[in-house]
């Protein structure tokens, strides 16, 4: 058996349309069979609410008189993309402001414009014949604007993998606080509501399909930036008018230590034409699986610390190489739930009907790494080849020597092998002295818990380290944890003026 | 009951806990302490019927003790139920209920104040207890 979508439709018009959300689905299939929920749903709908930092908002602000070609735009101090003329602009979510830094961004002034409130437009021009004003600051309600049309251009992420830290220090990432020794585990995505994962080929999500974003109808633009279906991790572009949004689906948030970024609520209605699309809705939590990854690593491919599903995150607590550890989700479920059932509100009374993608979408594609020409610094290039250590027998005198006469700050105490087991500075040394009790030897007062570098490391990784723990000098091992040099504060200098600054 | 408790240490390291256990016999529970070579701060719990003579018994030994009346508190309008506060609190002070709302057992807080921090909807505050 099958259905048209004009069948559907037709049910849909004379009110006797039988949705049901896609958390309904999986029990409803179990029940009647699949030939049965065929003959029974018309619609599955979808919903997730979550946090998407690709997302903006396009205004065009009326023109003034005299008139202006705005070049630059900041509204309530955040900068909007002007390079569009004459009085448009495309206001990014995670812009930050440039007074309030991380506490307001673009995700501030759309929730702002949405609840109401009046939003401060400054901008600024050279003055044409044509555009002869050069400057313009005024006060406008979302309702003085002739478009604010919300443009996403990449939401809806299919799932997306958990993230942990094998490290011992906290993480602030976009993943939210992330705590030492993979003492939690945080993760995203509303599993089987996911629009995409109930669509995973993409049949019938695509181009010119209806939405809810933000509360208000809208529409599937296309593929999403950064778009890797093939690979379980599709996305989606999507589009729809902010002045009829409210802010229960569209909220700013901040990521402590990461930035700005945007709540989203986004669902997709669903037709059920045949035994596959009964099949890709009847998904369950347990069937979406991914990896949980190791943010320590500051790479690009971070490694995976294990596999889990949504059913185990959602439980709360979870195993990591045995120990036991609390997850946390940074989108809602709860909300989730209530975009799928608003959805199910305005289908069931005819407000949105359904239709099928005028294009579709490449269930194929696979997103790419960048291609880099130039490789950044690496710590090999700027550090001190010198080695000048010493050994934890020795007395604190013979380092307060060495010391000196290396022009240094920083000693690393190494044993027989050559290999690294603490670190001495002058810091140390001076406290010895104004402190003399019984300590004598280097072993007294060397610190054993020594940051470190490695040769092939990016530049950027190493000064991160020297920030993050507030220290001048990294020694840099080998993989047998033998010292080859130093990486100290001042060799960053030599990145000034030299072939990486041009 | 939680007293906050703070201390100088400029007359050399009295150990002021161990001796309030000793000598009352009360069992103090120190759920957060900041000791650094001057000064200290200590949030300790304690049964509600010991707390006059612990709190005597602190003041005598030199300390400044209050009863703590500051609780976590949550904006509800502010919170949208996402639930990165549940993983980080040291003490499990929040949870989903099974409607995934968020629950907040303020009497377990201890007033770290990590969630305050990481709230991504500034939606977490102390607030003076009701």
């Amino acid at each position: 058996m099958k259905k048209t979508i004009h069948q559907v439709n037709e049910r849909i018009r004379e009110g006797n349309a039988r949705v049901v959300t896609a958390e309904e689905m999986p029990a409803l299939v179990a029940e009647l069979g699949e030939e049965g929920a065929l003959a029974e749903v018309d619609v599955v709908t979808t919903g997730t609410f979550g946090a998407m930092c690709s997302s903006g908002s396009f205004f065009n602000f009326g023109h003034a008189d005299p008139p202006i070609r705005m070049e630059r735009v900041w509204l309530n101090d955040v900068e909007a993309y002007a390079g569009l003329a004459a009085v448009d602009a495309y206001l990014g979510a995670t812009q930050q402001s440039t007074t309030r830094e991380e506490n307001y961004g673009g995700a501030h002034v759309i929730e702002d414009f949405i609840a109401g409130k009046a939003v401060e437009l400054r901008a600024i021009s050279h003055g044409t014949d044509c555009y002869p004003r050069r400057t313009i600051t005024t006060d406008l309600l979302i309702d003085n604007l002739n478009q604010a049309i919300m443009c996403n251009p990449r939401n809806g992420y299919q799932r997306y993998n958990a993230a942990s830290n094998s490290t011992d220090r906290v993480l602030h990432t976009y993943m939210g606080m992330l705590l030492p020794g993979c003492g939690n585990v945080t993760y995203s995505g509303a599993g089987l509501l996911n629009p995409i994962s109930n669509d995973p080929h993409f049949r019938v999500i695509g181009s010119g399909v209806p939405c809810l974003l933000g509360g208000a109808p809208g529409m599937v633009i296309g593929e999403g930036t950064q778009a890797s279906p093939a690979a379980g991790f599709g996305t989606l572009m999507v589009t729809g008018n902010m002045k009829e949004m409210n802010t229960e689906y569209i909220r700013a948030a901040t990521m402590t230590g990461y930035g700005v970024t945007l709540y989203v609520g986004l669902g997709i209605p669903i037709p059920v034409l045949d035994i596959e699309t009964v099949r890709s809705t009847a998904v369950r939590d347990e069937d979406i699986w991914m990896d949980i990854i190791d943010y320590g690593v500051p790479s690009r491919d971070r490694p995976s610390l294990g596999k889990v599903n949504y059913a185990m995150l959602r439980e709360g607590r979870l195993e990591i190489n045995g120990e036991e550890v609390r997850t946390s989700s940074l989108s809602s479920f709860r909300r989730a739930r209530r975009v799928a059932s608003d959805l199910k509100k305005w289908i069931e009374s005819g407000k949105m009907t359904v239709c099928l993608p005028t294009r579709r979408i490449d269930p194929a594609r696979r997103a790419g790494p960048m291609r880099e020409t130039a490789q950044g610094p690496r710590v090999i290039e700027i550090m001190d080849r010198r080695l000048i250590t010493i050994s934890e027998e020795e007395p604190i005198r013979d380092a307060a020597k060495k010391l000196l006469k290396g022009e240094t700050n920083h000693l690393p105490v190494i044993n027989g092998e050559g290999v690294l087991v603490g670190i001495v500075t002058t810091y140390d040394v001076s406290k010895a002295v104004v402190n003399p009790e019984k300590i004598s030897h280097v072993r007294d007062i060397m610190r054993r818990k020594v940051i470190t570098t490695t040769a092939d490391e990016p530049v950027d990784i190493a000064v991160r380290k020297l920030e993050k723990h507030n220290i001048s000098a990294l020694p840099v091992v080998d993989k047998e944890y033998r010292v080859v040099g130093m990486l100290t504060a001042m060799d960053l200098g030599k990145l000034f003026g030299g072939r990486w600054l041009k | 009951m939680k007293l906050l408790v703070t201390f100088s240490r400029k007359e050399g390291k009295k150990p002021i806990i161990a001796q309030v256990v000793r000598d009352t016999g009360v069992l103090v529970n120190v759920e957060r302490a900041l000791i650094d070579s001057s000064e200290g701060e200590a949030l300790i719990d304690i049964p509600d019927e010991s707390c006059r003579i612990v709190k005597d018994k602190l003041a005598d030994l030199g300390a400044s003790v209050r009863i703590l009346e500051e609780e976590i508190s949550l904006d509800e309008n502010e919170c949208v139920d996402c639930g990165a506060c549940i993983s980080i609190c040291p003490q499990e002070v929040f949870s989903f209920d099974e409607e995934f709302r968020l629950r907040v057992d303020a009497k377990r807080c201890v007033l770290c104040g990590r969630c305050i921090e990481i709230c991504p909807h500034r939606a977490l505050s102390r607030r003076i207890e009701s």
